[in-house]
């Protein structure tokens, strides 16, 4: 199974107004793999994100979805394999009901009926979601909106998951029900954040972003705990990594 | 801003629209054909037509109360658009004053006539389409459209359009608190704060259709709008498209109140 590879080289994109976004991006990130992107706000994570399920296309370099080598002809199939959870609910959930709304991929990958609400059920169940399904999504708490955007993604059985700051706007219980939620999940996950701690908490593995650039990729303690490399790049060492004896 | 984004409230139409009555439960197909045939039959009247109008009031009625949808709220909205036919019908006193009615001392010209026809023109079929929507709900109403055979491009801009208007009144709402936060004591904003207002008002919500369109296109979205359940035509549906087109016939061909006129005066010594 290399499904569930993502694999980035050269990756550079250049905005119409001239801005170099992404300067040469390169990362492989192997099956069922938590990997958290961090950098300050205009690092790229954004740009590089949209890159990933072909709605950007690259000025340069390339990117390969498990065996699939990411072109124009191919984003269908990128967009099965990867599902992404946007970094505003309310972009996400559009249909007039909770059901409706996880139903959406499901029906437009076509397949019958019987087995879209059997999709439906497991994902709204699975971020435990079930309750609300007959609501309309606006009516929903920030909380909720999160799971649910959550589900839609997971009705599509999606291989990968790339999420963009899923944690924010998100009060501490429900930050802490995505955190097991997140944790929970096999899937390789791609989590764009600026919640350093749910990154020690998710993520093995840290990819530090600076304007467009990698400047550092690896284990998760080890990058997070160099606190000049975190100073240096407008980020700042996890509190719960400094102390790790108890209070 | 705000109060018209109030008096919409087009979250209270999505409400009604999902609720659970005899008349929600018939197929959009047959409601959106009723109200095309109702509304083409009231703007066939000829210009001066007010009476015969009457009877058609009966149709958003009857909807409306077994739908269990609050008049108010369809009224209210009504009375949102009704600026657009004033401004339509508005000069027709000054230019037809040819008496046409005479009531003894009072005479009525052609004018006032054909304005209060339009303006009855106008509260019936605009009444109409809201009630529709209020008893179906936009989205059962554009898929029964498409399966109606009306274009599916025209039915996804439809839908768009109405799923848009909650995005751009939800940030519209928002700048307003903005700007009346800061406003302290001086209660005027002058026109060029609202031409600004506008201006963002109108980038952020190209921002953020662009964002919903990524959305959707990220979840396998090729332009057709998918339902889980098709909607089947029942027996009831036919008898509801049937009846409804033969008393709108009947009331265009014989005029109901007039002939209540000629009957009861007929009986006057």
């Amino acid at each position: 199974m290399s499904h569930h590879i993502v694999e980035v080289a050269g990756l550079s994109y250049t905005y119409q107004d001239g801005t170099e976004a992404l300067k040469s991006v390169a990362f492989r990130i192997e099956h069922g793999a938590a990997v958290a992107i961090v950098g300050s706000n205009g690092a790229g994570k954004s740009t590089l994100l949209l890159h990933l399920n072909g709605y950007l296309h690259p000025t340069g370099g390339r990117i390969r979805i498990g065996d699939v080598m990411l072109t124009r002809e191919t984003v269908a199939e990128a967009r099965r394999a990867v599902g992404m959870v946007f970094q505003n609910p309310d972009d996400q959930l559009f249909m007039p009901t909770v059901a409706e709304d996880v139903a959406f991929g499901p029906l437009n990958a076509g397949l019958p009926p019987d087995e879209v609400g059997r999709r439906v059920t497991a994902a709204l169940d699975r971020v435990g979601m079930g309750h609300v399904r007959d609501r309309p999504p606006y009516r929903l708490s920030a909380g909720e909106k999160r799971a649910v955007a959550i589900a839609t993604v997971l009705a599509m059985f999606p291989d990968i998951l790339v999420m963009d700051e899923p944690s924010s706007h998100l009060d501490p219980r429900s930050r802490r029900r995505l955190i097991e939620l997140l944790k929970s999940f096999e899937h390789t996950r791609i989590i764009a954040t600026h919640d350093l701690e749910l990154v020690v908490e998710v993520c093995s593995r840290v990819i530090i972003m600076d304007s467009g650039r990698v400047v550092a990729d690896g284990q998760m303690t080890e990058l997070l705990n160099d606190e000049s490399l975190m100073l240096a790049h407008g980020l700042e060492r996890p509190h719960s990594l400094r102390h790790l004896h108890p209070h | 801003m705000r109060e018209t984004m109030n008096w919409l409230d087009i979250g209270q139409m999505d409400d009604m629209g999902r609720m659970d009555t005899p008349v929600h439960r018939l197929d959009a197909r047959a409601k959106a054909m009723v109200t095309m045939v109702f509304i083409v039959t009231v703007v066939s009247f000829g210009r001066y037509e007010v009476s015969a109008l009457m009877p058609f009031f009966l149709y958003p009625a009857v909807l409306l109360s077994l739908g269990r949808i609050p008049p108010g709220a369809i009224l209210k909205r009504i009375l949102v658009a009704a600026p657009f036919a004033l401004v339509i019908g508005v000069f027709n006193p000054f230019i037809d004053r040819q008496p046409a009615i005479v009531l003894g001392p009072v005479s009525i010209t052609g004018g006032w006539l054909s304005f209060a026809s339009i303006m009855l023109r106008f509260a019936l079929t605009v009444g109409a389409a809201l009630t529709l929507v209020a008893c179906t709900g936009m989205h059962r109403l554009c898929s029964g459209l498409e399966q109606l055979g009306c274009p599916r491009v025209f039915v996804a801009q439809l839908l768009f359009l109405y799923r848009y208007l909650f995005a751009v009144a939800e940030d519209g709402g928002t700048m307003m608190r903005g700007v009346e936060l800061r406003l302290t004591g001086n209660r005027h904003i002058g026109l060029g704060v609202y031409g600004s207002l506008i201006g963002h008002l109108l980038l952020r919500s190209m921002d953020r259709a662009e964002r919903v369109y990524l959305a959707m296109v990220a979840r396998g979205f090729d332009g057709e709008i998918r339902v889980m359940q098709k909607t089947v035509f029942r027996p009831v549906d036919i008898a509801f498209v049937c009846c409804w087109t033969v008393l709108f016939i009947a009331a265009r061909v014989w005029n109901p109140a007039a002939e209540l006129g000629r009957l009861l005066a007929g009986r006057l010594p």
